[in-house]
């Protein structure tokens, strides 16, 4: 196997109060394969959406990652980085969409001033060449390049998440973190979406790092998927095992805590 | 059926202009039983929330009625409104924004009783809040005095679904109740709308996106796009042999670790994802019978 873009070894991160110290995210250790689409799953307070602000220094105090921990990004070590190599890294080696993305677009800029304003910030170019890299851009994700003169309250939900998306390519980026990216759509867009950016990891090459707690969707789009539970992660298998032979009680539950579409339906109690 | 506790009838609700209208509800017609459930299902903006507004009297119709227990409901003054309230009731969506942040949960369940049933002296309130909070599966001595951020989505959720019950309504609407919750915590609020469903006899609208958990707590199913009722019947039925363009799209979509996104499954609708919105958003008058109660909308001919 070819070296890991990312590599996390002994993560431990702390939200720190004034009398006690919560354990976030307790001794972490997994890979992600050039290419690969790894999933990270678990419920509201699991851990899994401070690792993902983690890999991308995006956390805050009183937040704080205990020594000892590790990030590897392509080799590079993400915890040392400075101001300035910290700048550079983001987006070109790792770029991130967020849970409510669709509320993340600048509402007073118009989409070709949110395009120029990332690709501006990472190295010299003109406003022709940004223009014909966000037309590109767009076509990925299959939005006319009309709509770069639009401002974002005029895209639906969905037509502005792709924005994002778009907006997170700009620079090729290794890998691509994805906190909860489609919660806040219907299950139809989530799925062309979701389709799109199962083509183009294909196509560009990069990896995907997807938090979700709807373990059904995780299943269908992941490679290999880990399960966290209170800040530790208790499995990680490839996509089919977890959802065929789960090995870790807590996945057998949240399982058989699921509904079903088709077949017999009993009464399934909560988990926990 | 005749036993129908509430029924639309051929409801429509337009918004925006004359010339430009919008149709959240066009031609809606359903009825909601004692202990039955009735799950809602469609995507954002198909027009499930305004059915539940129409059921609320939020909004008066334009075109058709509303019968309440085979009476049609007409103009009605702040008493009668109240009066209608105390048999249907509504749960929200976001366990965090319908408590009131500065009130316990003593005083959300008191207030309502206070209202509705006003020959209560205080210390059968008190003995009323106590069962309903027992009913919901929560502590009395423990809840009552706490306010609404020290409580979980979930236990949230619960006072919710005591304050719905407090008036001893007979329709319970209850809109995405689950969808903010997690997976865990939602398996429980689902079972107990099924248990208040069967010991109370009440009438449940269920809305949702989530087929799954319609199928888990429903006994009919209704589909629903662009204002209209595209295909309605016994859950299975309609699950197993989906009719409508729409309805297969929307299962297709549905997460499921069976299929892999490389399935062919359904393929032929998800490739015509823009016609089939197109043409589901157009009138479609004529219905036909699938089956023993399972009925859908043809698109008519072009």
């Amino acid at each position: 196997m070819s070296d890991p873009v990312l590599s996390v070894r002994n993560l431990n991160i702390d939200y720190v109060g004034a009398e006690t110290n919560f354990h976030a995210v307790k001794n972490v250790s997994f890979d992600i394969a050039p290419g690969e689409f790894f999933g990270l799953a678990g419920e509201s307070g699991c851990g899994k959406s401070t690792i993902a602000f983690a890999v991308s220094r995006l956390h805050r105090p009183p937040a704080l990652i205990r020594t000892g921990s590790e990030i590897l990004v392509s080799g590079r070590d993400v915890l040392s980085l400075n101001d300035a190599d910290l700048r550079k890294f983001r987006w070109r080696e790792v770029a991130m969409v967020f849970q409510s993305a669709m509320n993340s677009l600048n509402p007073v800029l118009t989409i070709e001033a949110q395009f120029y304003d990332v690709l501006r910030a990472h190295g010299p170019i003109s406003r022709a060449e940004a223009h014909a890299r966000a037309t590109e851009l767009l076509k990925l994700v299959d939005i006319a390049p009309e709509r770069l003169d639009n401002y974002p309250h005029q895209c639906s939900g969905g037509m502005r998440q792709r924005i994002v998306i778009a907006i997170c390519l700009a620079l090729n980026p290794k890998l691509l973190i994805m906190d909860e990216p489609t919660t806040a759509l219907d299950v139809v867009v989530q799925r062309e979406i979701l389709q799109r950016i199962d083509v183009l990891r294909k196509k560009l090459g990069f990896s995907v790092l997807f938090i979700t707690h709807d373990l059904g969707l995780m299943v269908q789009v992941s490679d290999r998927i880990g399960i966290m539970l209170e800040g530790e992660l208790v499995e990680v298998n490839d996509a089919q095992t977890i959802y065929r032979h789960p090995q870790h009680p807590y996945t057998q539950q949240l399982w058989a805590s699921m509904p079903k579409l088709h077949g017999e339906q009993t009464r399934r109690e909560p988990v926990l | 059926m005749s036993d129908a506790i509430l029924t639309l009838d051929n409801v429509t609700k337009v918004f925006g202009r004359a010339d430009k209208p919008v149709y959240a509800a066009r031609a809606v017609s359903f009825a909601l039983h004692p202990g039955r459930t009735l799950a809602l299902v469609g995507e954002s903006g198909s027009g499930k929330t305004t059915a539940a507004r129409l059921i609320m009297r939020e909004y008066a119709p334009d075109e058709g009625r509303l019968l309440f227990r085979g009476v049609p409901l007409g103009k009605s003054d702040a008493k009668a409104l109240r009066d209608y309230r105390s048999s249907v009731q509504m749960v929200f969506q976001d366990p965090f924004a319908s408590l009131n942040p500065t009130h316990t949960i003593r005083y959300h369940l008191e207030r309502p009783l206070k209202l509705h049933q006003k020959g209560l002296t205080a210390a059968q309130r008190q003995a009323a809040i106590v069962e309903l909070l027992e009913r919901v599966k929560l502590d009395p001595q423990l809840i009552m005095p706490k306010f609404p951020h020290e409580l979980s989505g979930g236990q949230r959720q619960r006072i919710s679904i005591a304050r719905a019950l407090a008036v001893n309504p007979q329709v319970i609407v209850a809109d995405e109740p689950t969808s903010m919750l997690d997976v865990s915590v939602r398996q429980g609020i689902l079972n107990l709308l099924n248990d208040m469903k069967a010991e109370l006899k009440l009438a449940l609208l269920y809305i949702t996106h989530d087929i799954a958990t319609a199928r888990y707590v429903a006994d009919d199913i209704m589909v629903m796009y662009a204002g209209q009722i595209v295909e309605w019947g016994a859950v299975d039925r309609v699950l197993d042999d989906p009719r409508h363009p729409y309805t297969r799209l929307l299962l297709s979509a549905v997460p499921d670790p069976d299929r892999r996104f490389d399935d062919v499954r359904f393929a032929d609708e998800l490739g015509r994802v823009e016609e089939i919105r197109t043409l589901s958003a157009r009138p479609q008058p004529e219905t036909a019978q699938a089956g023993d109660n399972h009925f859908y909308r043809p698109f008519p001919a072009v």
